[in-house]
């Protein structure tokens, strides 16, 4: 199957209308970004005594790491099970995780009081395993450091025995080339090594995000709150890995006017409805242990944000992917996938903050504009920052006779209006 | 190659593993210290007069505010919370038995016997001192916050204000006059009417349990923080069951023993996450040859 298939970097215009407008957002995002360092957190958020956790950390952090369980998941089907046809969404799903993780930090950075001693978690005399969020800290560390490692290989298959640095740079020609071969011959040789890390890793610190609320059992609301909550971020984490790389996929096939991967992808979310089942398995098992069915159906604002989790995120999606006749469409792909994204990220958005009730409150927390800007930011910046590497870098796959007319922008151009 | 290359890979982890959890243990549940201190606070006896907020906002020289301004009681109204320039206040609370007179509690970090806020610390920042206090160390802060989550009496405060070096405020149990200078806490010495008892823990709690017997109709038979999140440094008698006063009912469920024996738990001796590699490798290398015979039969 692979064989018939080869990444390649993508050729198109930068510059669209869509990428224009990211382009806008972004900016903004990084203006707000750059402020909130010189003024504080006061000025710039709403975040306060009460609700020391908010937008940043619920979407930048929570909600980012879960959806960038795409990269481990991937790896783990097609590099540790070999589902050999799963190799052409590997590279995407790897860089949708480094992209992933690298703006979690960069959006975490914004969120410390203190940022400049975010690798303190590094020194020895600082360790303190009592805490899940020292974990989560330096799983997602190393694990960033591993998904840089993963993708060398890719740096080194695109410059390997073409690094050609114009003018002033080109002194720097032969040691670049020169390291390139060193990766070649060390790292390259031993990526299923860093691969099954990544798997480990990821499973150790996605489970660990579920951890860190339930240690103010007085503050998190009951359907939230539970000792298996661990267990339940690790499953929806899992869960969402497969449509996060099959909404990608879709977007960027739309993007560089490409024909989707439908046979892959959809065969890819063959797995999905097992995933959620048992991820709804275990959060209903866990209601009925603890007897709290009674707060399912109270219909405020916790009943109703559980019920939408579930119904809309979970058991909708669940039934259009259980359907061969929707799963083989790019439609029902797209929407299916499109539930579990955002059914996972109000799961995190619910667990860190609507769940979390204060003892003493005089006011709900809402985000404050910058906090929207910059969240709103961050991900444009990642959408256009993931545009530009899979036009430089083979990122992409596509079958081996259109290779050669894409390099030349003389393919078929498949618009979206056409898909079937 | 591979496989001794994954051995290394493991010895390397379990050393660093030793070092996490030998960390781990040693802050584990302090063995219990008798002579461990607390204040136990009389809310029967309070007179509201904030002499003690006067006090605090002096030692740790937080605002610049005359006395004067520490008596308008109109802030009673307010029912304010510890801040970042506050570290106690009193409110005000009244007791349905008695509507009549209002009582005053003051209200400040508890320094739990078993603190959320330290077991949840990323670098160790915050520390349960032997001797009973719960300090800060602004110097190891990354400014995450996660204290202020995981605190069940929402006590520390943020300088949300400070852009460069915002620290986590709280009540320090004036550590540094307590401990190193052998004096009172700065609130418990200006009490002019003995609400506030400094001593040993033990102690002060058979002190609380014998007022109750010894006062019949004063208090509600109740210590909070005997056994409140495990128990407190701090206690309280209250004229009326606590759940009229501002008092949180917590419960006694302890935040880190929830949180710790889960970490503790994946992270036995590292066994878990090494096997959980051991085991994905193997599948690698198993499907990986089932592949190889697939093709070769082909």
């Amino acid at each position: 199957m692979s064989g018939h298939e080869i990444a390649i970097p993508m050729r198109a215009k930068f510059f669209t209308t869509g990428t224009k407008v990211l382009l806008l957002i972004a900016l903004a995002g990084i203006a707000t970004y750059v402020y909130r360092f010189f003024v504080g957190l006061g000025a710039v958020t709403n975040l306060d005594n009460q609700y020391p956790w908010g937008l940043w950390i619920s979407i930048d952090v929570a909600s980012g790491v879960a959806l960038a369980a795409g990269g481990f998941t991937t790896a783990a089907i097609a590099d540790i099970f070999h589902k050999d046809k799963y190799h052409v969404i590997t590279r995407p799903a790897l860089l949708t995780a480094l992209l992933g993780y690298t703006f979690v930090v960069i959006g975490l950075l914004a969120d410390l009081g203190r940022w400049y001693n975010v690798w303190h978690p590094m020194l020895p005399n600082m360790w303190q395993g009592n805490s899940a969020l020292f974990e989560v800290g330096m799983c997602v560390m190393v694990y960033l450091t591993v998904l840089y490692i993963e993708f060398v290989p890719i740096v080194v298959e695109r410059f390997k025995g073409r690094v050609n640095l114009p003018g002033a740079l080109a002194g720097l020609n032969k040691l670049i080339e020169g390291l390139l071969n060193l990766a070649d011959k060390t790292l390259v040789r031993f990526t299923s090594l860093f691969i099954i890390a990544g798997v480990v890793l990821s499973c150790l610190h996605q489970s660990s995000l579920g951890t860190l609320m339930i240690i103010a059992p007085t503050k998190v609301h009951a359907l939230w709150g539970t000792t298996i909550s661990p267990l339940l971020f690790l499953m929806s984490a899992i869960a969402v890995g497969f449509p996060m790389v099959i909404f990608e996929s879709i977007l960027a096939s739309r993007s560089f006017k490409l024909k989707p991967e439908v046979n892959v992808l959809s065969s890819l979310a063959r797995y999905t409805p097992f995933l959620l089942g048992a991820y709804l398995a275990f959060k209903i098992g866990d209601i009925t242990i603890r007897e709290i069915w009674p707060l399912v159906f109270t219909f405020d604002k916790y009943s109703t944000m559980w019920l939408i989790e579930m119904i809309f995120g979970v058991i909708v999606p669940m039934i259009i992917l259980a359907i061969p006749k929707y799963r083989k469409k790019v439609a029902g792909l797209f929407t299916a996938a499109s539930l579990v994204i955002a059914g996972v990220a109000l799961n995190r958005i619910d667990a860190y903050l609507v769940a979390y009730k204060p003892l003493y409150v005089d006011h709900a927390y809402f985000p404050s504009i910058f906090e929207i800007t910059v969240t709103a930011g961050l991900i444009a910046t990642l959408v256009l920052v993931y545009r530009a590497i899979v036009m430089i870098f083979p990122i992409i796959s596509v079958p081996v006779d259109e290779a050669e007319k894409i390099k030349n922008g003389t393919h078929e151009k498949i618009n979206f209006a056409r898909w079937k | 190659m591979s496989l001794k290359r994954r051995d290394f890979l493991g010895i390397a982890a379990l050393s660093s593993a030793t070092l996490v959890t030998g960390k781990a243990t040693a802050s584990e549940a302090p063995a219990h210290n008798p002579d461990a201190l607390g204040v136990l606070v009389d809310t029967a006896v309070c007179s509201g007069c904030r002499k003690c907020e006067w006090a605090c906002n002096r030692t740790h020289e937080l605002t610049d505010r005359p006395m004067s301004t520490f008596e308008d009681k109109t802030v009673f109204e307010l029912h304010r919370r510890p801040d970042r320039d506050a570290f106690t206040v009193v409110n005000q609370f009244i007791a349905p038995e008695n509507p009549e007179k209002p009582y005053a509690i003051k209200v400040q970090c508890m320094h739990c016997l078993r603190p959320a806020c330290v077991s949840a610390c990323i670098v160790g920042a915050l520390e349960k001192t032997p001797e009973g206090p719960v300090i800060y160390d602004a110097w190891k802060c990354i400014g995450c916050r996660y204290c202020i989550v995981a605190c069940p009496f929402q006590i520390p405060a943020y300088e949300y204000d400070e852009a460069l070096a915002p620290e986590v405020k709280k009540c320090s149990f004036c550590y540094e006059r307590v401990v190193k200078e052998g004096k009172l806490p700065a609130c418990t010495e200006i009490c002019p009417n003995e609400a506030l008892t400094f001593g040993r823990r033990d102690e002060l709690i058979d002190i609380a349990h014998s007022r109750i017997k010894n006062h019949p109709g004063m208090y509600y038979d109740h210590v909070y923080g005997e056994h409140e999140v495990g128990g407190t440094s701090w206690l309280y008698l209250t004229p009326t069951d606590f759940k009229n006063t501002e008092l949180p009912d917590v419960g006694t469920e302890v935040g880190p023993d929830i949180t710790e024996p889960i970490q503790h738990g994946v992270f036995k001796a590292f066994v878990p996450p090494l096997a959980l590699y051991g085991l994905l490798g193997l599948a690698m290398h198993q499907f990986k040859g089932e592949k190889d015979k697939a093709e070769e039969t082909e």
